[in-house]
């Protein structure tokens, strides 16, 4: 999302799905896992909206849809890009939202091959290193040099970065028929991507695949709009971000984006995930998506800045952005002579995300881990691995309501139980330290809409519960008085420096979180006064700000998000409910529902419009624009910065304010969605040689192992994993209540029917599930829900695993994770849950461990052999050296 | 003497989340049911009984929701709850008075009345009212009669996400939901119709102050085809002897109420 | 006390299976929120949806907690987990106390709070100051410790987040991640 449009964030709010026509859910249940939001739909419904649910199996979200696609898990890319051949075939796009809104027009490289050219590779594959040269993706006559990896993406792999030219197209052509502009290279791009394909790829009927494709085409353009909702069903493929992409391209195609009732909507699982990306706990990003700095490139302060700050779009801004930052962080210690403190940063060298702690705990590194609120024990992927690494360090601190599997790992993990591990022998000292809730404590959530909404505490936390910002400003304090007498080490001058004085208060002497919301919204250095916005901000040392996309939520010195008016004062956008970033704008990109002269493109979906009169932007919404920027600005060819957006520019955040349809920077695996398998299929790809995404992450160690690419004959079957609506993700949140547990008692797995009679499986009897990484058993619910799929003459089965349980809580059973490998797109860095390939059999885990049949080696037929040859230390995994009981 | 509220459970908007479940137990503090998988969908309740008041019930069908409809399959939900019939069997054979009809017309067990005789559960041709374990005494559905005494509606209804569970006045809930059986029709979904909404629908319980809007016959959902109150036959048994126990019925009041004065002075 | 009989006739309520037979304590029945002596605004902590909760507290105690009507997220209503969150907040599987596993240790330990802070701080420096890299091989800084990693924050408070990231980068630990990936 943010590469397409310029901002990670879901672009509407649930709320206004009820303006929507059609609404496609796809990779998302979202009735099950998001009940109160799925209210909106059932709304649009009732005012005759088409609910279309594209999804494997058929949930309660499909129950109520007017329509459910039962595709293939893994096959989104096919179904999507058979929708926009379909579009592009019909000439059903928005032609002028397309020419002015988009980069449909602009006209690329020269040098640029596309997959259909060269066999599922785009230009500029480099064998050795195992990855792209994105140089030859460029808009033509712009700098070929590649621009660094994606600003806004998560996980920023490569640690490479060049400098960033404004990213505008030189050349376009308005007619669209300049075979090298990105509407042509589309076409071609889509042309094998027909109906039959889908048929063949995804499994289900053409007719059903065009009723979908002509419902969505009908319910766009000027007086209807559609919508997208997706949630982890399309993040946790290792082509993920491309999945997403491709819907990006649909809604941008039918002109959806920005406007009421339309846009691509990301549901989130859990209550600040949005908030913990904004002001994130990882790695690759400072607050406010600033890019960690790279030890290879952002050797000093200005090669940062320079690297950093676009020429062209907003982020031209950049550098008031960090200076701020650490101004907010170091105080009167950042001055302009020291680079703002610019060396008391961390860089990185690679990817260094939660597979890769995991691995180099494993292997040794990480002596010291803290779980805040998480339970990778059973949440994260191959847990045997996970409690390898949980084994290997010196101390653990886990911070949780109660004690969960990651906290008693060295007790009851499955592998104890087992006999294989003794408590005895693990060396890992462990703190548990119970956690505060909601409840007892202040702060704010930054929920699924970007909005900022914050709980009062209502009482005061029992025992020695305490809240996480008490525990790490103690902490904090602490360690200052640790180092206090080796302040003479250079290493030592940002803990010596770090602004870390919140006012406390209550019985505990807890530190104030609206003082750090304070702290956060930016202030004037010299008199602590609170900013109005990130506008305020300044790269002179005159201003401090914790996060500037925050900016403006404690304007006034009053609490934003702490804003409660009732929606029935208000109209339905609520802007007086919470704060939303960026500037409380509720609907991104909105300068879209405007035709490109400020009219909205209809008076049934109005939102902002540019008023003549008054010469700036009015709306239900705040513009999500430069509110005094009228329609007919053009930018001089000496503009920078924010002055480069023209009035026709609705995506603000990109260099050239058009979104993307083609990626010319930004991905690491192609400027456009391409249908690669998943790591383990049940079949070879159909459109193309290459089997895999050529750029996906993987883990080749003994203790990670993988299936065939496709036809593994000891794992016939496709897997795939999810939530149900009576519990909380990896459980900790609902196992231990009995309201919740006595709905959802036990772990089971879903077949069908013919499946259950082909492995003899009995309904509420037992299975067990097997793969490379573990077997777990499972309560059998043998039902029609899940169907077998029909492809190439053949049938294919599948198995559906919820993976809420473990091995504590008032309802137990074998954790679901404990059977998916490490593998994970390279974009984000998310790992591979929805499509893997496993073994069923009936009746219970067996106490003797079943030793695979070891197969000889088909790693080649995954990968053509450039692919394949990829070097070892790509990706940041390691070659693993087999060592005496390793394994 | 207040209106007369009740619920128009819609099971066409129903997404079977279950909110409605926990809400009730919650505001009721109600125990758990136990923890046993079922196999049966994703009813693991099973259904109505002394700790669980709302259940939500799950039904596979092997037939489109809608004729024309892709797939032969469809997905049922529905929320029951007690009836809380016009004739409710349980309140006229409970001896002890412990179940009374409310102010809203609503059927209401007091707690500290029941001393668990059990009379109520084998005169509720629903089964919903039920003795828990532990006390002995018998629980359902109160619709919420301490909410609706703070002017608040039932806790089930207040979570609903879907307004599948509608709380409000009985008549007004009756024109509602008959609309919305016509809607459904033009719709195409021909199979929609009310259950117990009225006396001429249900004349075994003179109509349900709980009715329900359901697409399949009732024993899909769980529910009674055609049921009857056991004490209405009992009642209309009594009507043609009354004359004739008049006077024997007058005595027995008389010296019940004597001993009622004699135990309160 | 009334007559019942008469009760019975000036109520209506002829078979004597209403208002007559109501007892005592159902005649006060009230909804335990009125008594409540304060009511807090707070926003549901499982999923993102973010809808709105009320808090009902009496006594230092919370009674009640559900939906919050004028959230324009969520008007008022819960899902299943939502409806769930007194359990969450008050249930008996919150454990109150430090509890500490030493190292081969087969039991846990209680150990005072404080105490445990400061044990964990001081592993943290012995970790940071053993395991610093301030350079790597070409001579470009580094300025970290990679013998540390921290995990979660999708369920935490964004001043929470804030001081995580603020203190650990501060530290030089990089290994900072949470739910946002899983």
């Amino acid at each position: 999302m943010g590469t397409s449009f310029g901002r990670g964030g879901a672009t509407d709010f649930p709320g206004d799905l009820v303006n929507s026509d059609v609404i496609v859910i796809q990779g998302s249940n979202m009735a099950e896992c998001h009940p109160v939001a799925f209210r909106w739909v059932m709304q649009a419904r009732e005012r005759g909206a088409t609910v279309i649910h594209v999804d494997p199996r058929f949930t309660r979200t499909s129950a109520v849809a007017n329509l459910h696609v039962p595709i293939r898990a893994g096959s989104d890319i096919v179904f999507l890009g058979g929708i926009i051949r379909h579009i592009l075939e019909t000439e059903q796009y928005f032609r002028e939202y397309v020419v002015t809104y988009t980069n449909a027009a602009a006209i690329i490289t020269e040098d640029f091959r596309d997959t259909e050219e060269l066999e599922g590779f785009f230009s500029g594959w480099d064998e050795k290193k195992g990855q792209y040269n994105t140089r030859t993706w460029m808009y033509e006559g712009v700098n070929p040099e590649p621009a660094g990896g994606a600003r806004e993406s998560e996980a920023g792999k490569k640690a490479e970065s060049i400098q960033r030219q404004p990213i505008q197209a030189e050349k376009t052509d308005p007619t669209l028929q300049h075979p090298r502009c990105v509407f042509q290279i589309l076409k071609r791009h889509y042309a094998r991507y027909t109906p039959e394909m889908v048929e063949e790829a995804c499994g289900i009927s053409k007719e059903l695949f065009l009723r979908v494709a002509d419902t969505l085409c009908k319910n766009s353009g000027r007086e209807r709009t559609g919508a997208f909702v997706y949630a982890v069903g399309w993040t946790q493929h290792s082509t993920g971000v491309q999945f997403i992409r491709a819907a990006a391209i649909v809604q941008s195609l039918l002109g959806n984006m920005g406007r009421p009732g339309g846009g691509i909507l990301a549901l989130r699982g859990h209550a600040s995930i949005q908030g913990s990306t904004d002001i994130p706990t990882l790695y690759n990003i400072l607050p406010g998506y600033l890019p960690m700095p790279k030890a290879q490139h952002d050797v000093d302060l200005e090669t940062y800045l320079k690297l950093n700050e676009s020429p062209s779009g907003w982020w031209g801004e950049y550098r008031k952005y960090f200076i701020s930052l650490m101004k907010a962080w170091f105080g009167e210690a950042a001055t302009e002579e020291n680079d703002w403190c610019y060396d008391y940063l961390p860089t990185l060298t690679g990817d260094h995300s939660h597979m890769n702690t995991v691995v180099d705990m494993v292997d040794g590194s990480v002596k010291g881990y803290f779980v805040m609120g998480e339970n990778p024990s059973v949440g994260s992927m191959n847990g045997a691995l996970q409690r390898k690494g949980l084994r290997a360090l010196d101390w653990l601190v886990v911070r949780d309501f109660q004690v969960t599997e990651t906290a008693d790992f060295w007790r009851d993990a499955p592998e104890v139980v087992r006999g294989e591990v003794k408590p005895e022998e693990i060396p890992t000292e462990v703190f548990f330290f119970p956690a505060a809730a909601h409840t007892e404590k202040d702060g704010s959530f930054t929920n699924t809409q970007r909005l900022l909404q914050w709980h009062h505490k209502a009482i005061e936390p029992k025992g020695d519960t305490r809240s996480e910002l008490d525990f790490i400003f103690k902490l904090g304090q602490r360690l200052k008085n640790l180092y206090r007498n080796e302040y003479d080490q250079p290493r030592n001058w940002p803990i010596r420096d770090l602004t870390w004085d919140y006012p406390t208060e209550g019985i505990l002497n807890e530190p104030s979180a609206e003082a750090v919301l304070h702290e956060i919204n930016g202030y004037t250095v010299a008199d602590g006064k609170p900013v109005e916005g990130f506008t305020s901000l300044k790269d002179d040392g005159s201003t401090a700000c914790g996060c500037w996309i925050y900016s403006g939520a404690y304007r006034n010195g009053e609490n934003q998000a702490a804003r409660r008016k009732p929606h029935w004062e208000q109209n339905w956008v609520a802007p007086e409910w919470g704060w939303a970033w960026p500037h409380n704008r509720r609907v991104l990109y909105n300068r879209a529902s405007a035709d490109p002269d400020g009219r909205p493109w209809s008076e049934r979906k109005k939102l902002v419009w540019w008023d003549a009169q008054k010469q700036r932007w009015e709306g239900y919404d705040i513009p999500d624009f430069i509110v005094e920027r009228p329609p007919s600005y053009r930018p001089s060819r000496e503009a920078r910065g924010k002055d480069t957006i023209s009035g026709v520019d609705p995506f603000v955040m990109q260099a050239d304010g058009k979104a993307w349809i083609f990626a010319p920077t930004g991905l690491q695996d192609g400027p456009l969605p391409t249908h690669y398998e998943p790591q383990e299929s049940v079949m070879p790809n159909p459109l193309y040689p290459q089997q895999c995404n050529p750029e996906r992450m993987e883990w080749l160690r003994k203790d990670n192992p993988y299936h065939q690419p496709f036809d593994d004959p000891r794992f016939p079957y496709l897997l795939t994993t999810y939530r149900l609506t009576e519990h909380h993700t990896a459980g900790g949140m609902s196992r231990w209540l009995s309201w919740l547990s006595e709905l959802q008692p036990e772990m089971f797995c879903e077949v069908s029917p013919e499946l259950a009679m082909e492995r003899n499986l009995k309904n509420g009897g037992w299975a067990t599930i097997r793969t490379m990484r573990g077997e777990i058993e499972a309560r059998v619910l043998v039902t029609e829900r899940i169907r077998p799929l029909r492809m190439r003459g053949r049938i294919f089965h599948q198995i559906g695993l919820p993976y809420h349980w473990s091995t504590k809580g008032l309802v137990r059973g074998d954790a679901a994770n404990d059977l998916i490998g490490f593998v994970a797109d390279p974009n984000v860095a998310i790992q591979e849950s929805k499509a893997f390939t496993a073994m069923i059999e009936p009746g219970r885990l067996s106490k003797a461990h079943y030793k695979l049949k070891k197969l000889p080696s088909r790693e080649k037929d995954r990968d053509l052999p450039r692919a394949q040859n990829k070097p070892e230390t790509k990706h940041g995994y390691k070659a693993f050296e087999a060592k005496e009981g390793n394994v | 003497m207040a209106a007369q509220k009740g619920f128009f459970t819609d099971t066409t908007l129903c997404i079977g989340c279950k909110a409605c479940e926990v809400a009730c137990k919650q505001w009721n503090q109600l125990p758990d049911d136990g923890f046993l998988f079922t196999g049966m969908s994703y009813d693991n309740t099973v259904h109505l009984g002394a700790s669980t008041w709302r259940h939500v019930a799950f039904v596979e069908r092997p037939v489109p929701m809608k004729p024309g409809n892709d797939g032969a399959f469809s997905w049922l939900f529905s929320s029951d709850v007690c009836k809380h019939c016009a004739r409710a069997g349980c309140l006229e054979s409970c001896p002890t008075g412990a179940i009374i009809r409310t102010e809203y017309g609503s059927v209401y067990v007091q707690p500290d009345v029941c001393n668990g005789c059990g009379y109520c559960i084998v005169n509720c041709p629903f089964g919903v009212i039920d003795r828990r374990e532990e006390d002995g005494r018998a629980w359902k559905c109160t619709l919420c009669y301490d909410r609706l005494r703070a002017d608040m509606q039932p806790a089930c209804a207040k979570s609903c996400p879907t307004e599948s569970i509608q709380f409000g006045e009985i008549a007004e809930l009756r024109e509602r939901a008959e609309k919305r059986v016509e809607k459904l029709h033009e719709q195409g979904l021909n199979s929609a119709y009310l259950y117990g909404a009225n006396a001429a629908q249900q004349p075994g319980t003179e109509g349900l102050n709980a009715f329900f809007l359901l697409v399949d016959k009732p024993e899909m959902y769980n529910l009674p085809p055609n049921p009857t109150v056991p004490t209405k036959p009992a009642k209309a048994a009594w009507g043609s002897m009354a004359v004739g126990v008049l006077g024997l019925a007058l005595a027995a009041i008389g010296s019940a109420l004597l001993g009622g004065r004699e135990r309160a002075s | 006390m009334e007559w019942p009989v008469l009760k019975q006739l000036k109520n209506g309520d002829v078979l004597g299976l209403g208002s007559t037979a109501a007892s005592e304590r159902t005649e006060q029945l009230e909804a335990r929120t009125t008594k409540a002596d304060r009511v807090i605004a707070s926003v549901c902590p499982y999923c993102a949806v973010g809808c709105g909760q009320l808090v009902y507290l009496k006594n230092g105690k919370i009674i009640d907690l559900e939906g919050d009507p004028r959230s324009p997220i969520s008007h008022g209503c819960l899902c299943p987990k939502g409806a769930a969150t007194f359990q969450l907040v008050t249930g008996s599987h919150r454990v109150s106390d430090v509890l500490y596993r030493r190292p081969y240790g087969t039991e846990w330990e209680k150990i005072p709070l404080e105490r445990a802070m400061d044990m964990v701080a001081e592993r943290m420096k012995k970790a940071r100051d053993e395991h610093w890299e301030d350079k790597d091989e070409e001579g470009k800084p580094l300025r970290r410790t990679m013998s540390m990693a921290h995990l979660g924050g999708a369920t935490l408070d964004n001043e929470e987040n804030y001081l995580i990231k603020k203190l650990f980068t501060a530290l030089g630990i990089v290994q900072i991640e949470n739910q946002a990936r899983i």
